[in-house]
């Protein structure tokens, strides 16, 4: 319970939704869903939270957010960078395209940079699958990540400007 | 405005299939004739079109369009997935029937200019054959072959618009069953078609009504499957965005079949635009009185509600599901009892997945007999493929049951890419397998595609050639399956992790033929030991590509070596005498490890080399960098 982000922030906004919910228990993960949307993550007294208000044990909560790959318990940088990893990308490159990415932002997947600009991670399969090997920032998709460069010209696009 | 019986549909129906008249025309109309009519452009909305732009076309279309004062004569619309992902952004024009392929924002003046204004084609968009360079403004070979059911509206009506859904026969199926139908009427058509479920086991859509029907309780549940996890599948999620209503209204009909009055569409929280369109279908459902209580005047109530995954694989597997939906963590459990008996809640539930609930309306207004006559003896209907990998026209075809796989690879999907060898085609998935070239002319149905070791699975194939490593694919799977495993049962929790360790041993030359035999015998028990399917099905990448591959496997663990140059650890780049000191790999080398001065053969220090294959993409004389 000692995490520096502080759940009052927003409590009040997520306990009126949790409120306008007719089932509580059972709405476990839409719970979890909103709270990561209005948190950007899931740390441990944001959880606690939930499970006083949802009346069951936090253990249960943990464990649904330890289970879903979705729900993250570490905060991310400022852009979310994606690899898709489907089978699709991973025989038209995504390896290289991950190598390239791990190589130009100094990281490993999972990490964020140290200015807190940019976290990579991977995923799967993003159904655009025609452009493969593709790469996400932030939501939008960028196809046909084959060359340094046009990752280099990507990611500058979400630097600030010096 | 709640629509009170089928009289007031029908007439909703006369009113709005002006919405749609103008892309119902078959005979093409010249594009010099078509000048005056209202006309369509279709701006392809699918995943692929919209992350290269679409969007921001259509934005464009309409801006241009106002600009020459054209904007009440073209109206752009943006529709589902087209199809065919390869060639896009796509923009369709109606009644023209043309078809402009990989149009992008600078594009737009010309098509307005040349095509809207003056009348003529833009040439350098229209589709070109590759090899006879010929032209086709429409009738596209893509689409020869394919029989559109479960995507009959997909990239033809607008999905944010009840109206042109109904213009479609929408909500059609639904009145019928409601005012002249019986449950046990419909259960009977369903049974009839011979429908299969498209999710992947491929079990009869009917029985699986009737069980859930026969099981007594005061309530059930019918339950949407929008998990689509399969890596490289994009199906379900096409026909969401397309056409989010007829799922909403196969729901309705088979919860009115079963008994239920209350259904849950798990959808994957990876799909934000399919849940937003599916928001908006619901919204408009209930608006009209096709949804909630008494719906079309009738006494059948029948309400949906969205509930999201969390990015879990195994929550495809209908227990896991329904644990999910319960709020719980997403660990199947074990069958029997089976949702039909015992589901959500503890009532019996039915679930059925996006594409198997695609091709209800249709088969409840045109007939068992309609349906079945598409297929195979076992195998009815079409089946929907998300065709990628190292295939000239990657996108979405569905084609009748029983097409082989040499028409979906080398007719539709135009042959393999860079004019490279067909090695292998990947169908199932994480679950699925890899099928040889000598089967390429096996027509595709369930029985025949598990006959040589893979499955149907939800419907992705990726195509593979001659540059993939067989044993690198079964641990790509593999990896994934580890992954996904949510722990439940041992035979998968420790037994996916061990396999994966024995493939990357092999892949990084280290393993034996021990190991070889003992994986194979693994594979065997978690087959037969595993909860559920993902468990059972885990091993099948690996089974597959020791059946039909396994030279290539021995090639990794006896010749430490890797034939098709993938697995880095078995690689060596070395330059040879012909290299004439051009210093072109010197410059690209990342690691800086390539030694050598101008017009002196260079040297490739061994110790520092990564293997990546740079110098040899760069270098200019053939063979002059040899890999091995």
């Amino acid at each position: 319970m000692c995490d520096t982000a502080s759940p009052n922030k927003f409590v009040q906004k997520l306990d009126d939704y949790i409120d306008s919910l007719t089932y509580k228990k059972e709405n476990l993960i839409g719970v979890l869903h909103y709270a990561q949307e209005i948190y950007g993550y899931l740390p441990d007294n944001v959880q606690w939270h939930i499970a006083q208000k949802l009346d069951i044990p936090s253990a249960t909560v943990y464990g649904v957010v330890t289970f879903y790959s979705f729900f993250t318990m570490i905060p991310r940088g400022e852009h979310v960078v994606n690899v898709c990893t489907g089978t699709a990308c991973f025989v038209r490159g995504a390896e290289k395209l991950k190598g390239e990415l791990e190589n130009q932002l100094k990281i490993k997947a999972g990490e964020t940079t140290t200015d807190n600009l940019f976290t990579l991670e991977t995923l799967r399969c993003v159904g655009a699958c025609g452009l493969a090997p593709v790469m996400i920032v932030d939501g939008k998709v960028h196809g046909r990540m084959n060359e340094a460069q046009h990752i280099n010209e990507v990611l500058a696009k979400y630097r600030p400007e010096i | 405005m709640k629509l009170k019986n089928t009289e007031a549909l029908n007439e909703l129906k006369a009113q709005s299939l002006k919405l749609i008249e103008t892309r119902r025309v078959t005979d093409l109309v010249t594009t010099k004739n078509a000048r005056g009519l209202v006309r369509h452009v279709m701006v392809c909305g699918g995943p692929g079109c919209h992350s290269s732009g679409s969007p921001g076309i259509a934005e464009r279309l309409e801006e241009e369009l106002n600009r020459v004062g054209l904007s009440e004569q073209v109206k752009v619309f943006q529709p589902g997935c087209f199809g065919f992902c390869e060639k896009g952004p796509m923009i369709e024009i109606h009644p023209d029937n043309i078809t402009y392929c990989e149009v992008s924002e600078d594009d737009v003046t010309t098509i307005v200019e040349e095509h809207f204004i003056q009348g003529n084609l833009v040439d350098h968009l229209l589709f070109m054959d590759p090899i006879t360079k010929e032209r086709f403004p429409t009738n596209i070979p893509f689409y020869d072959g394919q029989l559109r059911i479960a995507l009959r509206n997909v990239g033809y009506i607008a999905p944010e618009n009840i109206l042109e859904y109904i213009a479609a026969d929408g909500y059609q199926a639904l009145a019928k069953v409601l005012f002249s139908m019986t449950p046990l009427d419909v259960i009977d058509v369903i049974k009839e078609s011979g429908l299969r479920g498209r999710g992947g086991a491929g079990f009869p859509t009917g029985l699986k009504w009737e069980f859930t029907r026969k099981s007594p309780a005061d309530q059930r549940y019918i339950i949407c499957n929008a998990d689509e996890g399969d890596p490289g599948a994009f199906m379900d999620r096409s026909v969401l965005e397309g056409d989010p209503h007829s799922v909403l209204e196969a729901m309705i009909i088979a919860g009115s079949a079963i008994g239920a009055s209350e259904g849950f569409i798990y959808v994957r929280a990876e799909y934000p635009a399919a849940i937003r369109r599916l928001l908006i279908a619901i919204a408009q459902a209930r608006e009209y009185g096709l949804l909630g209580k008494a719906i079309l005047g009738s006494d059948f109530s029948f309400d949906i509600e969205l509930k999201y995954g969390a990015g879990a694989f195994v929550c495809g597997e209908e227990t896991a599901l329904i644990h999910s939906i319960e709020g719980a963590r997403g660990e199947p459990s074990v069958k029997p009892p089976f949702p039909a008996q015992k589901g959500l809640w503890g009532k019996p539930t039915c679930v059925n997945n996006v594409e198997t609930l695609a091709n209800i309306p249709p088969i409840i207004l045109k007939g068992a007999e309609w349906f079945n006559a598409v297929g195979t003896e076992k195998s009815k209907g079409t089946k929907v493929f998300a065709l990628a990998g190292k295939v000239n026209n990657v996108g979405l075809v569905e084609v009748p049951m029983g097409t082989t796989l040499r028409q979906i690879i080398f007719e539709i999907g135009g042959g393999i890419k860079q004019r490279k060898t067909f090695k292998a085609a990947q169908t199932g998935g994480p679950s699925g397998g890899c099928i040889p070239t000598k089967y390429l002319d096996s027509p595709i149905d369930y029985e025949s595609l598990t006959a040589i070791g893979s499955m149907m699975g939800s419907g992705g194939l990726i195509v593979l050639d001659e540059d993939d490593c067989m044993v690198n694919i079964a641990k790509y799977f593999q990896e994934f399956t580890m992954d996904e495993s949510c722990g439940r049962c041992t035979a998968c929790r420790v037994g996916t992790k061990r396999l994966y360790e024995i493939l990357t041993k092999i892949t990084e030359g280290k393993g034996t033929l021990e190991d070889l035999e003992n994986m194979e015998k693994l594979c065997h028990i978690i087959k037969d030991t595993a909860l559920c399917g993902l468990g059972q099905s885990a091993p099948n990448p690996i089974l597959s590509t020791l059946k039909y591959f396994r030279e290539e496997y021995l090639a990794h663990i006896v010749d430490k070596t890797c034939p098709a140059g993938v697995c880095k650890s078995l690689l060596k780049y070395e330059i040879t005498d012909k290299c004439v000191g051009c210093t072109l790999c010197v410059k690209k080398c990342p690691m800086n490890c390539i030694s050598g001065v101008t017009k002196k053969r260079h040297v490739i220090d061994q110790e520092r080399c990564l293997k990546c294959g740079a110098c040899m993409e760069q270098c200019r004389v053939v063979g002059a960098i040899i890999r091995h």
